[in-house]
């Protein structure tokens, strides 16, 4: 079975939501949705205070290269435009809507029949990805339209679509593949034509193989559209260690995918791909899965962007008491948040509860020199040295080292027998190290 | 035998001449001629090499000043006024005075003013939790109390109050280098007149919020309220983004503004003590005769 070769861990799977489906989770009574929902430039708002608006309505356009629209999630009336807490604590913009009612725009196909036909052509698909704001959803939240245009130097060979889903207890796109699936292979079927590309895989690892059986059952038609099973190792469903895994390609350093003739889709921008191509249906809402050991009722729920977390907290059966942390997105690179009045986001995959007694990090010792941070980055860095040349900073040196490859999955931490804060300094050497490169670019 | 050791000598001994003749004639031929003045100015400052004047060290400082004869824009913050006037006489210059500085904290968001909401546990790295979250209080301008201004002090003029959680500045180690104002990822600490005996006013909050949101995360942060600056007669006090800033050229040190400020935003250091109100005066009495 196949894998990438360098690195990785295996921490425990916890996917305890597995065979929870996917339930529509009824309308908060308000919603504060940001205006900086993806990469790139927070988006400009349309809309006034006071203004009545529409589900799926546009209330703000992204207008630089890289930056996208962002609809009304619910119907109702825009009761401020101002400055709310995000998952960092640090104050952002954002539209609070009064929910009234759920009245949608009258352009969404609303009905449930599965549309098979791809009318559109290529520049036509691009655009209304682009109008309707999608998204990646695999969490780096990257416009969706931008991957699409392929710059004409460069060849896009290969879709690879990811439904890996690696994190530890996360469950979001294992349910979209197996209720949604018919809907995810058109999806892939509209990408293969805006890529302009003949092969498509889907990444899948082997710890769900009820939705590795589904999916290739329903792509033997197609045979272009081929599922991959691939052994469960962490991190896998980054987008380089599924090239790999998958084609055997090397992403060079400093590189995009695209070098290797590949462009990477997560399942659930498949799914919101076909929703607004098909449907025109903005992307307004995403499936999160809330869960925890410690809750009462943790399940997979379809979720409207802006809902704030502790509405699905109570939903998922409460805060337990002995929490200690709330996490958004999966264990290994989500967040802490720092308050439960935050909004659900289009990159928000899942809710982790943890308890108080797992939620500390652990004591740190010396350094032993043991190299597992080595052996288990799936770059081939040495978070150890990166580390110290960070805290000594020594900036210059830590570039030479290749610090800005790291992707911050936190291998190296997960597995360092001291709890030394690798990930921590990696994280601080590559904001350091990208202002220096953002300003010797700019001189 | 005699005859190997001798020619190893003589072999030597050519080699040494020639060497020394070929080093003479580089010697004489790429001398670098310097002011002798710059290693006398060089012995007279402090030698720290803080890079406090902005200069790569105290030789390069003391060759900028050799070479530009001008003493109004190189200066030694460490050395101050006394190594300036000793330079000044030496190079027979005109130095200039200038007020000695200070590097000052403006944050009281301490573990009791404002309390933390959540748990930090990363990298002890002020940078990094600037970048990871707002901070345990929940103020996104304050303290973050991980201590990078100590680390960048060569002087040991700077501490983290282990009960409070902020850095403590001490007057007599403070040379006024500017490194902590450096360190600092959120720009709390700046560098002020010493002023008269040491005294002074400034507002020890740097919160853009507005007014609610500030006091939500701090019990002493500047709400932007704007009563100092009508109580201040010299027009020294200015409010842009909610946020109050006393400038110290203007400030007469009358201590005004410090008793209207309700949420004692504004610090008054080294001042002698208050005329105590009466009233605390009465209250005391009961107890002193029981």
């Amino acid at each position: 079975m196949k894998t990438f070769k360098l690195g990785g861990v295996h921490p425990k799977e916890n996917k305890i939501t597995a065979d929870k489906p996917i339930t529509n989770l009824p309308l908060p009574a308000k919603v504060s949705i940001p205006l900086s929902q993806s990469l790139g430039a927070p988006s400009k708002p349309l809309v006034d205070k006071g203004a009545i608006v529409k589900t799926g309505q546009l209330i703000a356009k992204g207008e630089s290269f890289i930056s996208s629209n962002i609809h009304s999630s619910v119907s109702g009336k825009v009761v401020k435009i101002d400055e709310i807490t995000d998952a960092s604590g640090y104050r952002k913009p954002a539209v609070i809507i009064e929910v009234e009612g759920d009245e949608w725009m009258e352009t969404i196909d609303r009905s449930l029949e599965i549309k098979t036909e791809i009318t559109l052509s290529r520049e036509q698909i691009i655009e209304k990805i682009k109008d309707l704001g999608v998204v990646g959803l695999g969490g780096a939240t990257f416009p969706t339209h931008v991957k699409l245009m392929v710059p004409s130097d460069k060849n896009a060979e290969f879709l690879i679509i990811n439904g890996v889903e690696c994190e530890p207890f996360l469950t979001s796109d294992h349910r979209l593949m197996l209720e949604k699936a018919e809907e995810i292979i058109i999806g892939i079927r509209i990408l293969m034509i805006a890529l302009n590309v003949n092969k498509a895989f889907i990444g899948i690892e082997n710890n769900k193989p009820d939705a590795i059986a589904h999916l290739t059952g329903l792509t033997d038609k197609y045979e272009n559209i081929s599922v991959v099973a691939l052994k469960v190792k962490y991190p896998q469903g980054g987008e380089k260690q599924l090239i790999k895994a998958i084609t055997g390609r090397e992403v060079p350093s400093g590189k995009l995918p695209i070098e290797t003739g590949c462009i990477v889709n997560n399942v659930g921008t498949a799914y919101a791909v076909y929703e607004a191509v098909q449907k025109s249906k903005p992307l307004f809402e995403r499936v999160v899965t809330v869960t925890g050991k410690s809750l009462s009722d943790p399940g997979n729920f379809l979720v409207r962007i802006g809902s704030p977390v502790d509405y699905l907290v109570e939903h998922a059966g409460g805060l337990p008491s002995d929490t200690g942390k709330v996490i958004s997105g999966g264990p290994m690179m989500g967040k802490a948040l720092t308050s439960l009045e935050v909004p659900i986001v289009k990159g928000t995959s899942g809710i982790v509860i943890v308890p108080e007694k797992k939620s500390h990090r652990v004591n740190i010792h010396n350094c032993i020199r043991c190299t597992r941070c080595i052996t288990v980055c799936p770059i081939g860095l040495q978070p150890v040295l990166l580390a110290q040349l960070t805290a000594a900073e020594k900036y210059e040196e830590a570039e030479k080292a290749y610090i800005m490859d790291c992707m911050e999955c936190g291998s190296c931490q997960y597995t360092c027998p001291s709890g030394r804060p690798l990930l921590d300094y990696m994280r601080l050497g590559k904001g350091k190290v990208g202002n220096i490169i953002r300003n010797r670019i700019k001189n | 035998m005699s005859q190997t050791i001798l020619f190893a000598i003589i072999a030597l001994c050519i080699l040494g001449v020639t060497a020394a003749v070929i080093l003479y004639y580089i010697a004489q031929k790429f001398k670098v001629i310097e002011d002798p003045n710059i290693d006398i100015v060089n012995d007279m400052l402090p030698g720290a090499n803080c890079g406090g004047c902005g200069f790569a060290g105290c030789r390069a400082l003391a060759e900028a000043i050799v070479k530009s004869k001008d003493l109004s824009v190189q200066k030694c913050p460490v050395g101050g006024n006394d190594v300036m006037k000793q330079i000044s006489e030496f190079l027979g210059l005109n130095s200039v005075e200038t007020e000695p500085q200070i590097a000052v904290v403006r944050c009281q968001g301490s573990k009791i003013n404002a309390p933390s909401r959540i748990k930090y546990e990363g990298a002890e790295s002020c940078a990094f939790a600037h970048y990871l979250s707002a901070g345990e209080s929940g103020c996104q301008y304050g303290c973050l109390g991980e201590g990078d201004c100590v680390r960048a002090c060569l002087f040991d003029a700077i501490i983290i109050d282990e009960s409070t959680g902020l850095p403590i500045v001490f007057d007599e180690k403070c040379v006024a280098c500017g490194a902590c104002v450096k360190a600092c990822p959120r720009a709390i600490i700046e560098l002020r007149p010493k002023g008269k005996k040491d005294r002074r006013i400034y507002v020890s909050c740097i919160s853009k919020d507005k007014g609610a949101i500030a006091r939500k995360s701090c019990n002493t942060a500047c709400i932007g309220c704007g009563k100092c600056v009508k109580e201040c007669a010299f027009g020294a006090i200015t409010l842009e983004n909610n946020l109050a800033y006393i400038d110290p050229l203007k400030c007469t040190l009358c201590r005004k503004c410090v008793a209207v400020c309700p949420t004692s935003a504004i610090i008054e250091l080294n001042f002698p003590a208050r005329k105590q109100k009466t009233d605390t005066e009465e209250l005391s009495e009961p107890v002193k005769t029981a």
